[in-house]
């Protein structure tokens, strides 16, 4: 068994391409989510229409300005050219005053602002939108404090655990959650294709090693990595983009232990309907990547997906890990609270344990 | 008592008969040429015999134990050099050594002193530390058979040891197996090569999953009226 293991991390050493995958890919992904991919607005270029120009339009404005959401882009004058700067992209959302704005407050108790934004980038439009309306009501709240009038309801909308709507905060558990899925189930599968396609297969199976004892060797280099990369991923986040796991970090590693043993469980089982490496490739390529991006409620809100799609992505294993990771990290919950979560994912790595352990199996006959 | 025991050996494969109603033995210390055009069930023949496939039916008996019941005895006599080249090219010749030696479970002392006994035979003591890959076909494939036997098996199956192999290779490759053969260890093999088939002690020809020669090469050529085995092949393959 030692041996084989100081065998594997030989193959993983001297192959400088599965090196870079499994030691490259963790950062590089990292700081591709955490900077390049970001959703968050910074510095939007806005214009503002200021029909009124008093005392409150003024404070609303120069509020707005020193957000850093936006810059002012004050080429705009009038109603006539917003369709041109938009055109032009110069713009991203224009904010209009209404005239008389302060005497109206005053008066009616109400005065009115149109916010237009540039809702070919949808995400950013709903994004900037949401920013004004929340800078307005926010000014609103302090006007009304001042006045001492009468209560008014005013809706508050508080952004729970991630207040600044960091993406980095999204991200982080998806990329995990694929980093590990993808380093063990795609490099265990082809690892094992390998041995099948070069022929040292059969020799291990004439051996007196136990099957189990073959994949365990195989597996076993694989964990450790996969846990360093683990650890290597929420040291970057921590340090480079600054997201802290509130929970615990016995809790939040143990869980991620769980989830490579499920993963490795099934790149075995992959190997074992596998016959060559390009097609382990392939397999954990389609069947792994792209439903565990797409589906598992990373990157699109399961909550938004046809029926169809939600239950099945029920059976995609990093749903519930990314649950579970989220949780941890951002809400800092116990193991109480994500036990559900847990057991199905030790559910799945028993099924495709005992799937593959059969498998390979009838494959002696 | 014969080291191999086979009788009325029967693999199908749905309803494809592999291997019909084998029957033969093979003595101990014997090299055993086991030939046959392919697709005749050669290499079928000799997973079963290594404990890779199951027999469909039939009485296989290997080193006196039985190959459904007693598997795992079977493995620890054995030695098994494949068809394809079967080290790994990513380690060097040494790693090879001590990886295979480990999986048999040699101490590694033994596998220190066996590795230096095999290289030191092959003349490959300084190209101990390469990688592999870096070889020629030639020495790996005299590399793989070393490791095939660095657990001293009673029985080792060669399936086409010297496939695509040049010719002095070759001749030295059965200088090799002749010694090995003289320290006692069985040496049953398969190949495509007749003049090689000429070097064993006795040879059995398969055709369409049956056994239809079994003999020493002398009484075969005798018996068919041909000059060398490649016409006894021939004549029989032609039927």
């Amino acid at each position: 068994m030692r041996g084989f293991i100081i065998k594997e991390f030989y193959h993983i050493f001297r192959d400088y391409r599965s090196m870079i995958v499994l030691f490259g890919m963790p950062v590089i992904q990292v700081l591709l989510f955490g900077f390049a991919l970001s959703t968050e607005v910074k510095n939007a270029p806005i214009a503002i229409i200021d029909h009124s120009n008093d005392q409150v339009t003024r404070e609303i404005t120069s509020k707005i300005l020193s957000s850093g959401f936006f810059i002012l882009n004050d080429e705009v004058r009038g109603e006539g050219h917003i369709e041109e700067v938009f055109r032009h992209g110069k713009v991203k959302e224009v904010i209009i005053f209404e005239s008389d704005f302060a005497t109206r407050l005053e008066k009616d108790h109400q005065a009115n602002i149109q916010v237009i934004a540039d809702a070919s980038d949808p995400n950013t439009a709903n994004l900037l939108v949401n920013y004004t309306s929340a800078i307005i009501s926010d000014y609103q709240r302090e006007y009304l404090k001042e006045m001492s009038l009468p209560v008014t309801i005013t809706t508050e909308s508080q952004m729970m655990y991630n207040p600044d709507l960091k993406s980095v905060f999204m991200f982080v558990p998806g990329v995990i959650t694929i980093l590990l899925m993808l380093i063990t189930a795609m490099m265990t599968s082809i690892s094992i294709a390998r041995e099948k396609e070069m022929g040292t297969m059969e020799i291990l199976l004439v051996s007196p090693m136990r099957p189990i004892q073959i994949i365990a060797g195989k597996v076993v280099p694989y964990v450790l990595l996969a846990f360093v990369n683990a650890l290597s991923i929420l040291l970057l986040s921590y340090f480079v983009l600054g997201m802290p796991v509130k929970g615990s970090l016995v809790l939040m590693l143990a869980e991620s232990l769980l989830f490579i043993v499920m993963a490795l469980s099934l790149g075995i089982f992959i190997s074992t309907v596998s016959k060559s490496q390009q097609m382990a490739m392939m397999l954990s390529m389609f069947a792994l990547m792209l439903p565990t991006i797409l589906l598992s409620g990373f990157i699109f809100p399961i909550e938004n997906m046809p029926l169809p799609l939600q239950i099945i992505s029920n059976i995609m294993p990093p749903r519930w890990f990314i649950i579970i990771v989220k949780s941890i990290m951002i809400k800092g919950l116990g193991f109480t609270y994500i036990w559900k979560e847990t057991l199905i994912i030790a559910g799945m790595a028993l099924f495709f344990i005992a799937l593959s352990v059969k498998k390979f199996k009838v494959r002696l006959d | 008592m014969p080291i191999i025991e086979v009788e009325n050996l029967v693999k199908k494969f749905g309803s494809f008969v592999a291997n019909d109603h084998l029957t033969f033995s093979v003595e101990e210390g014997e090299i055993f040429g086991f030939l046959g055009a392919n697709g005749a069930g050669k290499t079928t023949a000799m997973k079963i015999l290594c404990g890779l496939s199951a027999p469909t039916s039939g009485k296989v008996m290997i080193a006196g134990f039985d190959v459904y019941r007693q598997a795992e005895m079977i493995k620890k006599r054995i030695g098994y050099m494949s068809q394809r080249f079967s080290l790994f090219e990513d380690l060097s010749v040494w790693e090879n050594f001590q990886f295979y030696g480990g999986i048999y479970g040699l101490s590694s002392a033994t596998i220190k002193q066996r590795t230096t006994e095999l290289l030191g035979r092959l003349g490959l003591e300084s190209e101990k530390n390469q990688l592999l890959g870096s070889l020629p076909l030639g020495w790996k494939q005299k590399l793989a058979f070393s490791v095939a036997i660095i657990h001293r098996p009673s029985i080792v199956f060669l399936d086409e040891p010297t496939g695509g192999v040049d010719p002095i290779t070759r001749r030295q490759f059965w200088e090799i197996i002749y010694e090995t053969a003289s320290q006692g260890i069985t040496v049953f093999v398969t190949t495509h090569y007749m003049d090689e088939a000429e070097y064993c002690k006795r040879v059995s020809i398969m055709a369409d999953g049956k056994i239809v020669a079994l003999d020493t090469p002398a009484n075969l050529k005798l018996k068919y009226n041909a000059a060398n085995i490649e016409e006894v092949f021939l004549k029989i393959a032609r039927n």
